[in-house]
C-alpha cells in the first residue's frame, strides 16, 4: 500500500513536469505570481485594492490596440493602466463625484472600449486568453517581455523597500524629511500597472486583481514585522500558482481561477487559523492547555 | 546658554492660507518662534491646528503666503532634517507592521543613503532616542500592541532620533497618563534648554500656563498670538472657543 502511495504522489508531481509546456507555465506563473505578492503587501497596507482593481480592468483596451497594431502588448496595457490613473485623478479633482465612484466609473468604461474594441477588430485576438489568462500557452516572445518587467517591478520595490513602506505608513513624516512623496506614489503605481500587465498573462484581466491583493492581506493576518509580510506574501503566492497549476492539469480545471481559488483558500486559512490575528486564535487555546 | 539671535526666526510664517479643494481651512496666520521657545497652539476640533501643522511641513501647499525656517525655503529645510512631525493619534495606521525600533529608525530616513541602510550612528540615535522616551523594553513590539501613551513616546522617540532643531507635536498630550505626561513635559524642557523649537498644539489649557512661552490661538486665522502671560487670558480664549467661557474649559480663573 505504502509503495503505491508514495509511487502516486511521484507521479503526481513529476508527470506534469515531463510536459515542456507545463514547466513553461509553472515557471511563468510563480514569477508572475512572485511580483503580483510582492507588491501586495504594499497596496493591501496603502489600501489601493480598489485601485488595483481599476488599473487591472482599465489595461484590456491596451491590450487589444496592441495585439491590433502587432506592437510588443505590455506597452498597449501600461500606457492605458496608468492613463486610467490619470484620469481617475483627474475626474476626481474637477468634480464633486467620490472618489470610489470616480473609480469604478473610469475602469468600467475602459473594460467596456476593451470588449467593444476586439468584437469590432476581429482579428486573432483570443478574448477568451485576455479575460482569464492562458499560463499554458505563453508564446516565446510573451516569456521575454515578462521576465523583463518581473525584474524590472522586483529591483524598482527592493530600492525602494523602506521608502515605500514609509509612504504607505506615514506620508507626512516622509516629506517632513525631504522624501519625494510624490514620486513614490507614481512609483507604486507605476509598478501596479506593471504587475497587472504581467499579472493578466496568467490569471486574466479578471482576476489579476486578487493576485495583487489576496496574497498581502494573507501576510497581513500571520506576521507583524513588515518584512516577514513581503516575505510570506510572496510565498504564499507562489505556493498558490504551483497548486493551482497541478489542480488545473489532473483535474482538467481553468488555470487561473484554479491558482487565485488556491490563493483565497490560503487566505481562508489564515483567516481561520493565524496564531494572533485568526478566528480560532491557535496560540491562545494552544497555551491553554500547556 | 547662548544668546538667541534675534534677526533670524526659526519658523517664520506669514500671511498663509491652505485650502482642501477649495474648502478654506486656515486664511492669514502668522507665526514668529525664536530659538528656544515653546509655543502653544490653541483652537477648537477643526480649527485649523492640524492643518497648519500640514502647511509647517510642506505636507499641503499653501495656496498663498510665505514660509521660512531659518531664513530659506521649505524644500532647503525638508533636506536639512530641521523639522519633526509628531502625528495626532488619529493620523496613523496603528495596525502596520511595523515595531518601535522600525519607527524611531523612520526618523534616520532621511539622512540615510537611497536605500535607508542604517550606519552605526544611527544605530546609536536611535538606541538613545528609545531610551530618553523610556520604550527600551520594547523596542521589537508591534505599535499595534503599544497602549496609546507609548505609542505617542514612540513617535516622540522618532523626532528625537531625527536631531531636528524645530519639533511640531500634535496634541502630544491627548490620550496620556499622568506618568506619561510628566516624561513628556520634562522633555520639552530638556529640548527647549538645547534650544529647540517647539510648536504643540493642545487642548489642555494647564500645560499652556506650564510651559508655553508663546500662544497661539486660532479659530481658521489667528484670533491672539503673543506672550503666554499676555494672550492667554480669558478674552481671547471665549473668542477662540466661539463663545464659551473659560470657565467650561479649565475651571474658575483665581
Ligand atoms: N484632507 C482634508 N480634506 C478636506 N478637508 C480637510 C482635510 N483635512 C482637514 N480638513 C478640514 O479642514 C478643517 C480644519 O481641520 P484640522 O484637521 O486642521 O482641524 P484641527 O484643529 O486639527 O482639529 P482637531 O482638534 O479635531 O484635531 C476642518 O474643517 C476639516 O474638515
Ligand atoms: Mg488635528
Amino acid at each position: 500500500m505504502e509503495p503505491f502511495l508514495l509511487s502516486s504522489i511521484n507521479t503526481f508531481v513529476t508527470e506534469p513536469l515531463t510536459h515542456d509546456f507545463m514547466r513553461k507555465a509553472l515557471f511563468m506563473s510563480s514569477l508572475v505570481a512572485a511580483v503580483c505578492g510582492l507588491l501586495s503587501s504594499y497596496l493591501t497596507l496603502k489600501g489601493w485594492a480598489l485601485m488595483g482593481d481599476a488599473v487591472s480592468h482599465s489595461v484590456m483596451p491596451g491590450v487589444v490596440v496592441a495585439y491590433a497594431l502587432g506592437l510588443p502588448f505590455s506597452l498597449g496595457a501600461f500606457i492605458f493602466g496608468v492613463g486610467s490613473v490619470a484620469l481617475i485623478g483627474f475626474v476626481k479633482q474637477k468634480s464633486r463625484v467620490k472618489e470610489d465612484t470616480v473609480i469604478g466609473l473610469v475602469f468600467t468604461g475602459f473594460f467596456a472600449l476593451g470588449i467593444v474594441l476586439v468584437s469590432k477588430i476581429k482579428s486573432n485576438i483570443d478574448l477568451h486568453s485576455i479575460l482569464f489568462g492562458s499560463p499554458l500557452g505563453i508564446s516565446l516572445s510573451d516569456v521575454k517581455q515578462t521576465v523583463l518587467i518581473s525584474l524590472l517591478v522586483v529591483v524598482l520595490l527592493s530600492v525602494f523597500r523602506k521608502d515605500l513602506m514609509l509612504y504607505c505608513f506615514d506620508p507626512r513624516h516622509a516629506k517632513t524629511v525631504g522624501i519625494n512623496v510624490l514620486f513614490l506614489h507614481y512609483l507604486l503605481l507605476t509598478c501596479l500597472s506593471l504587475a497587472a500587465v504581467v499579472g493578466l498573462q496568467t490569471v486574466g484581466i479578471i482576476l489579476v486583481v486578487a493576485m495583487l491583493i489576496t496574497p498581502g492581506a494573507t501576510a497581513y493576518l500571520l506576521t507583524d514585522q513588515f518584512d516577514n509580510m513581503t516575505m510570506i506574501s510572496v510565498f504564499s503566492a507562489i505556493i498558490s500558482s504551483v497548486i493551482g497549476i497541478y489542480c488545473s492539469f489532473w483535474f482538467d480545471l481553468e488555470t487561473g481561477g484554479s491558482i487565485v481559488l488556491a490563493q483565497t483558500f490560503i487566505f481562508l486559512f489564515a483567516f481561520l487559523f493565524a496564531p494572533r490575528y485568526g478566528i480560532f486564535k491557535f496560540k491562545k487555546i494552544f497555551s491553554n492547555y500547556k | 546658554m547662548e544668546k538667541p539671535n534675534y534677526q533670524n526666526y526659526r519658523i517664520d510664517a506669514e500671511n498663509i492660507c491652505v485650502d482642501y479643494n477649495g474648502k478654506v481651512a486656515l486664511y492669514d496666520a502668522n507665526l514668529r518662534l525664536k530659538p528656544g521657545q515653546i509655543c502653544g497652539l490653541v483652537g477648537m476640533n477643526g480649527a485649523g491646528k492640524t492643518t497648519f501643522f500640514n502647511a509647517l511641513t510642506g505636507f499641503v501647499n499653501i495656496s498663498k503666503g510665505k514660509i521660512r525656517i531659518n531664513g530659506e525655503p521649505l524644500r532647503a529645510a525638508q533636506k536639512d532634517q530641521t523639522i519633526a512631525y509628531v502625528p495626532q493619534s488619529e493620523g496613523i495606521d496603528s495596525q502596520f507592521p511595523v515595531n518601535v525600533w522600525d519607527v524611531v529608525m523612520m526618523g534616520r530616513y532621511g539622512s540615510m543613503n537611497i536605500l535607508r541602510c542604517p550606519r552605526e550612528s544611527d544605530v546609536q540615535a536611535v538606541k538613545d532616542a528609545i531610551r530618553r522616551v523610556d520604550l527600551t523594553d520594547f523596542l521589537s513590539t508591534p505599535i499595534g500592541n503599544l497602549s496609546g501613551g507609548q505609542r505617542k513616546r514612540t513617535f516622540l522617540a522618532r523626532a528625537i532620533a531625527q536631531r531636528a532643531s524645530i519639533l511640531l507635536l500634535d496634541e502630544p498630550f491627548t490620550g496620556v497618563d499622568i506618568r506619561t505626561e510628566k516624561l513628556i513635559s520634562e522633555l520639552f524642557i530638556q529640548f527647549k534648554n538645547e534650544g529647540k523649537t517647539i510648536l504643540l498644539s493642545t487642548h489642555d489649557m494647564i500645560h499652556v500656563r506650564e510651559f508655553c512661552d508663546l500662544v497661539l490661538l486660532i479659530n481658521k486665522t489667528v484670533v491672539a498670538y503673543g506672550e503666554t502671560s499676555e494672550v492667554f487670558t480669558p478674552e481671547n480664549i471665549t473668542s477662540t472657543f466661539g463663545g464659551i467661557s473659560p470657565d467650561v474649559l479649565f475651571g474658575p480663573e483665581s
